[in-house]
């Protein structure tokens, strides 16, 4: 092998691991963040070639597709399981998916930020129920995209799984758009209660317009053991006093099934994502309806911000 | 002197307890997430029975599960000893995985009830499931136990 192919395929590697990247991973940010601000560029020079392209009459205009997207609305791309790949089942959820959208706001959200959800109740006749938690895990594509939220009420935890596109949901409320350190925050059930009670009535906190979501790098104090899963093989971030609870045996085994390599295995990664041409087929496929309905959503905001002045006199 | 004797006899006795009640720190059985037989269940009533049971550290166990599966789910109604009784009680918060919509609890939550099905307790102090409004009632017939006297005495329904 020459140097110069030993160069083009460590620069092929080095490609693939910037477009191919997990879809429900919040640790990107920083990552993101660059793409975000790489795209605010682009546009600025497509608008400079399409201006270009205008004076060579060609009015031919593609929409530009946020980078941000694939965080936004992960549950659009689908399960990269190979096995479970159905194109035209995909196409099919993803219309459903922006029928339900049409009728019910479902706001962008992180594992990590507080939520509200309102449901009709079948149990109780015409009541509607509405919990309040923090969200600790988002998982499942598609129509069975799900979220878990967990709030401590009455010195009793409690988780309740919700899913995303359920009929039955009348409201998703975002409360306090923000990030966590971790991917799923698991370890908030070993963690002392109060780092998972939340106040259930709880205003809104708003956000400014275009201002990146905050990531909260809160570190939770554990329980000590035993606790439900063995944390210090996770790698956790978001957790404070882990090695106060470790005693040389459980450091030693945790080395053991460490598997560091891994982030080099690019087939693994290949399997366990979606390419980012595939995932651009896709949102360009959704992009004109969701952009609408952000839209949509800014304008309600707006009005909802307005505040009658009150007669003093 | 006699009493004398009874103080240093009372400090003799505190210092055995302590290394007994480290002992029992340590031995404890692990958390159960699926409600058998020897379970132990967390009473959240304001029983009296109950509370002393939950204070002294001595939880109640299942030692039977009133369904055809051995494995209690949501509102099925078990047979715990309790303080060296036998009571019934019904399960209203599991730690189980649950169904989507349905609250999965930190701990394994029960309430006390006697065989006409009105609970020992007058209050609940967590909150429960809305679920069980389903199932008790469904449990409750015409001519035996009325389990919804349950559902009157919760503080709260998630």
């Amino acid at each position: 092998m020459n140097v110069s192919t030993r160069f083009l395929i460590n620069r092929l590697g080095k490609q693939c691991a910037f477009n191919r990247i997990v879809t429900y991973s919040t640790k990107s940010t920083e990552h993101a963040a660059a793409n975000a601000v790489e795209t605010e560029k682009e546009p600025k020079i497509k608008e400079t070639t399409a201006s270009t392209a205008s004076e060579a009459s060609i009015p031919i205009r593609k929409p530009v597709i946020p980078a941000n997207y694939r965080f936004i609305y992960p549950e659009f791309l689908p399960d990269p399981k190979i096995e479970w790949r159905n194109p035209i089942r995909e196409k099919l959820e993803r219309m459903d998916m922006l029928d339900r959208r049409r009728q019910i706001d479902l706001p962008e959200f992180y594992v990590g930020s507080i939520m509200a959800v309102t449901s009709s109740d079948p149990h109780a006749e015409g009541k509607v129920s509405r919990f309040v938690g923090i969200c600790i895990h988002r998982d499942r594509c598609g129509l069975r995209a799900r979220f878990i939220l967990r709030n401590v009420i009455d010195h009793q935890g409690i988780e309740v799984i919700y899913e995303l596109y359920d009929p039955t949901i009348q409201k998703v409320e975002v409360l306090r758009l923000e990030k966590r350190l971790d991917d799923s925050l698991f370890y908030l059930r070993d963690a002392l209660p109060e780092y998972s009670t939340f106040d259930e009535n709880m205003e809104a906190e708003q956000l400014e317009e275009g201002a990146p979501v905050p990531v909260n790098d809160i570190k939770v104090v554990l329980r000590p053991r035993p606790w439900l899963e063995r944390w210090e093989r996770q790698n956790l971030r978001g957790v404070a006093n882990i090695d106060q609870y470790l005693k040389d045996k459980h450091r030693q085994s945790a080395r053991r099934v460490q598997k560091p390599w891994e982030k080099y295995d690019l087939m693994k990664q290949y399997r366990a994502t979606i390419p980012e041409e595939e995932q651009n087929e896709i949102f360009a496929e959704v992009y004109a309806e969701l952009h609408a309905q952000e839209l949509q959503r800014k304008r309600n905001k707006r009005k909802r911000t307005f505040v009658k002045p009150k007669q003093l006199a | 002197m006699a009493l004398r004797n009874l103080k240093s006899l009372g400090q003799l006795l505190l210092k055995q307890q302590i290394p007994q009640q480290q002992q029992q720190l340590i031995h404890t059985t692990p958390a159960c997430c699926e409600i058998r037989k020897l379970a132990r269940l967390r009473v959240v009533d304001n029983s009296d029975l109950g509370k002393r049971a939950m204070a002294e550290g001595r939880p109640p166990r299942c030692i039977h599960v009133y369904n055809k599966r051995g494995v209690g789910f949501i509102g099925d109604k078990v047979l715990v000893a309790i303080k060296g009784q036998m009571k019934k009680g019904i399960l209203v918060g599991l730690k189980q995985k649950q169904k989507p919509k349905q609250p999965k609890f930190d701990s394994n939550n029960l309430v006390l009830i006697d065989d006409n099905g009105s609970p020992l307790g007058t209050r609940i102090h967590v909150p429960i499931p809305t679920i069980l409004r389903t199932i008790l009632k469904e449990k409750t017939q015409a001519k035996g136990a009325d389990y919804t006297k349950v559902l009157a005495i919760a503080s709260r329904y998630v």
